[in-house]
């Protein structure tokens, strides 16, 4: 299968700190792909890289063949790639639908739509109206979740997709997610919780203090060495 | 080898040796330049003080005003009041001039301290208005067309043409110094440590225990002072004041503005550099009038994209030069004097 | 009394030039927190524009409109595309610094080309026609100027609320690495939103110079009434710059009412007055 995201010797830096080594990174059509690895690892580095939100080098990431590490997040948008932010990132200024609406100005057409997104969460449908700042958090990862959708990417990421949500919402946003993903997009997770990372993901990447230290199928991966690689070397 | 933290280095040493040695070769100048070298010189340490001064507000303090003109003009008007209506002598009603301007600057400041950033500047810009219209509904003044020093005033200072010549060359070099000489110590005390800091950043400052506002307000307040005196002194060589000339927004802010942004802003070298420039441009453009005055804003906007931190900036980047030593630096050297 | 009430009206009807200079400004910075010093340059730029098409064209002014309205929002577009663009960030030195000198190459390039001597443009019988209302004479074209401020201020507050237009505004204005990622580019969004500000300048300089005699040097004055309605009326509101606008009017000929040299110092002295009871105006935008 042809890889539809490549990563290649990805060097990121912010400023002079340097936040990615080397990075090396692979991901086919259709795959669900885990990024595993302790705060500061870089996780959220790569995930900006890869949107365009970060210069690098043009080489560095490839979408679909295409040397891409040198666009701007809007240029990379068009492409179909989008990014679920940490932390939801909602326009406050912004109602439900309308926040909804500002993810389809990339015009890609696709299954996603208003409609479509509202069928899938319909407690949005119910408060389309509302400023997106009087949800709670878990409807606001819903509005977060759709409003990537309506750009009918081809590549969906979701940088910390359960961090500051109540587990009730965090099951219930995963068992929307083979939904979201089934409508033929290819999917990135950072995750923190590795059991629920390595059910969900077909590969995973471990990243620790800015380099890959394990990749692999999560079927052929031990627990154990995935422990290892997120922690560090055991002494 | 050891390595030892110093401000100073051979390069800034040799440089004020050599600035000072200018600096004395210019206060000579009375004996060997004629009238009119003596009068640009004038003119030019109080462009150059005027710019040190908006370089401290907006280079150190993020206090960018587009409205210093108010105490220019203030300053001035000081000058003129105080002497013909208080009959005191010229150089003491300057002086009580930049004391009542670090008065007034307190309300002032109070007022548009409310403001932020950009708004900020407009709200300098619309108190040196109220100033202009103000000076300019006092009819004992002159109204809205000025009036001019009485010869008795002016006589007052000296006998003779060439000594009051000469008097005003001193004060003009004289306040320079001093205007200088207060930024830099100002900058290397713990004060200017705070200011790096509000600089660099005004919320973590504040939760280090920086008075954040009262650091503005301190630095507003000298700024004021000091801009009033150098006011009063560029009037009192042109002898005659009116409105539209003493609040002027051209003369006292976009002139000082491009000539600090051009030279290199929050760097005390940069207005020196700035000021050589802008004179040097003027007295080889100034036929050119409108024209002079577009160029200028066009190298200022093109320095401020290009190179923000001015030519200095550009200078002492490559060569990693400071001549007014501020910053510390790690030395190697072979001494063992450490304690 | 009449003489009063008529100052009064006077003052509001003065306030809808005010609130048209200050509509501009306060969109720009409400859209990318850019304080534009050379808003007030750009009026009468728009001024002059109008008094070459009248002269080159023989329109009216208010039909030179259709050639200014379009053009200035050019110049504002690619203005903010080729210029300002560069000097957006963190850092607030650079856009006023930048927009600073634009405002003194404006004036003096209007200078070279138009001279100092004051223009007017001449809108004819308009000028001087004008409806009683009980002892008032309200002339026409400062009502028609307050209806058309009117109009402008609906008509943004209609793109800001109601358009994908105004949802991009909003967007890059909340977060603008957000809105990139969502397929906006900001840049052009940026100069999309100076377009409008200076299509609203062009509105309010064929106005003014039908009110006024004109000079290039009377920019930075329109800049600062700008400023003034924008503080008064609380940043962010557009109803608030209408409001602000008025108070300021209102303010200046009631003062020049008192005392004829007193009008625009009374406007600024209820500026500063504002600024010491009520600093975040009258109708600031609430806080998310």
């Amino acid at each position: 299968m042809s890889s539809l995201l490549e990563a290649q010797a990805l060097n990121a830096f912010y400023g002079d700190f340097q936040a990615l080594y080397e990075v090396e990174l692979s991901i086919n059509e259709g795959d669900v792909v885990a990024i595993v690895g302790a705060n500061g690892a870089g996780k959220t580095t790569l995930l900006r890289s890869i949107a365009g939100l970060l210069k690098n080098d043009a080489h560095s990431i490839r979408f679909n063949g295409t040397p891409i590490g040198h666009y701007r997040a809007d240029k990379v948008a068009k492409l179909g790639i989008a990014l679920v932010p940490e932390g939801r990132q909602l326009f406050p200024s912004l109602s439900v639908e309308e926040n909804l609406k500002l993810g389809a100005t990339v015009g890609r057409k696709g299954h996603w739509s208003l409609h479509s997104v509202f069928e899938l969460f319909p407690i949005l449908k119910e408060r389309r109206a509302v400023a997106s700042t009087q949800l709670s958090g878990g409807q606001q990862q819903m509005v977060a979740i759709g409003r990537a959708l309506m750009s009918n990417p081809d590549l969906i990421m979701f940088d910390e997709i359960s961090l500051g949500l109540a587990p009730v919402i965090i099951n219930s946003i995963y068992e929307q997610l083979p939904q979201v993903i089934n409508q033929g997009t290819t999917a990135v997770i950072i995750e923190q919780d590795i059991t629920r990372a390595l059910s969900s993901a077909s590969r995973v990447y471990c990243l620790q203090e800015g380099r890959v230290k394990l990749s692999g199928r999560t079927d052929e991966l031990t627990r154990q060495q995935i422990t290892q690689a997120y922690f560090g070397v055991a002494a | 080898m050891n390595t030892r933290v110093t401000r100073s280095s051979r390069f800034s040493n040799g440089a004020l040796a050599v600035l000072a040695l200018l600096v004395v070769v210019l206060l000579t100048a009375p004996w060997w330049a004629g009238r009119a070298e003596l009068r640009l010189f004038g003119e030019i340490y109080l462009y150059l003080s005027l710019a040190c001064l908006w370089n401290l507000m907006a280079g150190y303090a993020g206090l960018v005003s587009v409205g210093q003109q108010a105490y220019v003009g203030f300053g001035g008007y000081m000058l003129f009041a105080l002497t013909i209506y208080a009959g005191i002598h010229p150089v003491a009603a300057i002086i009580a001039g930049g004391l009542l301007a670090a008065a007034i600057s307190i309300p002032v400041a109070t007022l548009i301290f409310r403001l932020n950033g950009a708004y900020f500047a407009i709200g300098t810009w619309v108190v040196a208005e109220v100033f202009r219209l103000s000076f300019a509904q006092v009819s004992a003044l002159g109204g809205g067309s000025g009036s001019s020093l009485p010869v008795a005033i002016v006589k007052s200072l000296a006998d003779s043409r060439s000594a009051r010549e000469s008097l005003s060359y001193y004060l003009a070099i004289g306040s320079l110094i001093l205007v200088f000489a207060a930024i830099y110590f100002l900058l290397r005390s713990n004060r200017g440590i705070a200011l790096t800091a509000i600089r660099d950043n005004e919320s973590a400052a504040a939760e280090l225990g920086v008075n954040v506002w009262r650091t503005k307000l301190e630095i507003y307040v000298v700024t004021s002072a000091l801009t009033a005196i150098i006011g009063g002194l560029i009037f009192l060589q042109k002898l005659r004041i009116s409105p539209e000339a003493a609040f002027s927004v051209n003369d006292w802010t976009a002139f000082v503005i491009f000539i600090v942004v051009i030279g290199g802003i929050g760097t005390l070298e940069g207005p020196i550099i700035g000021t050589i420039i802008f004179f040097l441009l003027r007295e080889t453009l100034a036929d050119f009038g409108t024209t002079y005055l577009m160029i200028l804003g066009l190298v200022a906007i093109i320095v401020m994209i290009k190179a923000p931190k001015g030519l200095w900036g550009l200078i002492s980047q490559r060569y990693d030069l400071e001549i007014f030593p501020l910053r510390y630096r790690v030395q190697q050297s072979a001494t063992t004097e450490q304690g | 009394m009449t003489e009063w009430l008529n100052a009064i009206v006077q003052g509001v009807l003065l306030g809808g030039l005010y609130a048209l200079f200050a509509a501009g400004l306060s969109l720009i910075f409400g859209v990318m927190r850019l304080v534009n010093i050379a808003h007030g340059d750009l009026i009468v730029l728009a001024a002059y524009m109008a008094l070459t098409t009248v002269m080159v064209m023989g329109v009216h002014p208010l039909l030179a409109l259709l050639v200014v309205i379009p053009l200035m929002s050019i110049v504002g577009y690619i203005l903010q595309r080729l210029l300002l663009n560069q000097t957006l960030g963190n850092d607030i030195l650079p856009p006023l610094l930048v927009t600073f000198g634009l405002s003194v190459i404006l004036q003096n390039m209007l200078l070279e080309a138009y001279t100092a001597d004051p223009q007017k443009l001449n809108g004819g019988a308009i000028e001087t026609a004008s409806v009683s209302a009980g002892n008032l004479s309200i002339g026409i074209l400062p009502l028609l100027t307050f209806v058309i401020a009117v109009l402008v201020i609906v008509c943004l507050q209609w793109i800001f609320y109601n358009t994908a237009l105004g949802r991009q505004f909003r967007a890059v204005s909340d977060n603008q690495d957000i809105a990139q990622l969502m397929g906006l580019n900001k840049g052009h969004v940026f100069g999309l939103a100076l377009a409008l500000s200076l299509a609203v300048c062009g509105i309010a300089g064929v106005l003014l110079g039908m009110r006024t005699s004109f000079d290039p040097s009377i920019g930075s004055g329109r800049l600062i009434f700008a400023f003034e309605a924008v503080i008064i009326g609380g940043l962010g509101s557009l109803w608030g710059t209408l409001a602000g606008g008025i108070v300021l009017g209102v303010a200046q000929t009631v003062g020049g009412k008192i005392n004829p040299g007193w009008q625009l110092l009374a406007g600024h002295i209820v500026f500063l007055l504002v600024l010491a009871v009520r600093p975040r105006g009258f109708f600031p935008r609430v806080e998310h």
